[in-house]
């Protein structure tokens, strides 16, 4: 599946992958991350329900202390 | 001619409020930048008090030193422009604070240290206030790097800052880069306000 991550296009050899999926592979391994899929937040408990799919365009937030 | 576009803006700007969740080195530079450009009002919370480790970054005087910074704050902002209204709100907020005291605002400028926090209004305001402007700021401790820090948008949510530099014992935030990131999340809010702004109409 071709997908739009962070602005970027990427390719990933699978059909669909659940957002705890995505963040392994990309190595996404921060503690406060904000997710949204096709501008719809996705909360931290539904991570292994939210599946990405072709043609999704996906934000990873990461939140850093500080301010 | 530079001055009378100046003044009309802010003359446009008084119908607004912004909500400023935090008033540390984010907030409390971001609030005095929005007052000077003439946002009419400003809702500002924070818990804290000022203390003298405040005083490197945040726009805060020595003999304010002790004072909730929400008081010193409205203090200072009157004194740089009296015709600024400034609502201080001296909690910590939680997700229910955060709905009363800022869903009446046209934008949120998420202001807070921690991470937790961040992610706290985030969500909230995703979830329960569609639509609402929040920006955030992410990733400022430091100093140098300036062309890393950068501004990203998806749809209401703003992001501005480098979105990685955390800060440590050996990596405290800053002066001049807290300041730059402030000054960018105003500069986000001015967009915002402005984007109906047609000039010589006022």
């Amino acid at each position: 599946m071709k997908i739009i991550l962070n602005n970027r296009h990427e390719t990933f050899g699978h059909d669909q992958l659940t957002i705890n999926q995505l963040l392994e592979i990309k190595k996404f391994t921060f503690k406060m991350l904000v997710v949204k899929v096709n501008g719809e937040l996705v909360r931290r408990h539904e991570f292994d329900q939210v599946s990405v799919k072709d043609g999704d365009d996906v934000m990873v937030l990461h939140l850093v202390t500080g301010g | 001619m530079s001055f009378t576009r100046a003044l009309e803006i802010g003359n446009y700007l008084k119908k607004f409020t912004v909500g400023i969740a935090g008033c540390g080195g984010l907030g409390s530079n971001c609030a005095v930048a929005l007052a000077r450009a003439g946002v009419g009002k400003l809702v500002i919370a924070d818990y804290d008090i000022v203390t003298i480790h405040n005083l490197n970054r945040q726009y805060y005087f020595h003999d304010q030193i002790g004072r909730l910074k929400v008081h010193a704050l409205r203090e200072n902002i009157q004194r740089i422009n009296p015709e600024t209204v400034v609502k201080a709100f001296d909690l910590k907020l939680c997700t229910s604070d955060v709905v009363d005291l800022f869903s009446r605002c046209d934008v949120i400028v998420e202001a807070f240290d921690k991470a937790e926090m961040k992610y706290m209004i985030i969500e909230t305001v995703l979830d329960k206030m569609p639509g609402k402007p929040i920006i955030v700021g992410d990733g400022m401790a430091g100093w140098g790097n300036t062309a890393q820090l950068g501004c990203r948008k998806s749809d209401n949510l703003i992001v501005c800052g480098d979105e990685h530099s955390e800060v440590n014992e050996d990596c405290p935030v800053l002066a001049p880069r807290v300041g730059i990131v402030a000054h960018m999340q105003a500069n986000e809010v001015l967009d915002i306000l402005l984007r109906d702004f047609v000039p010589g109409s006022v």
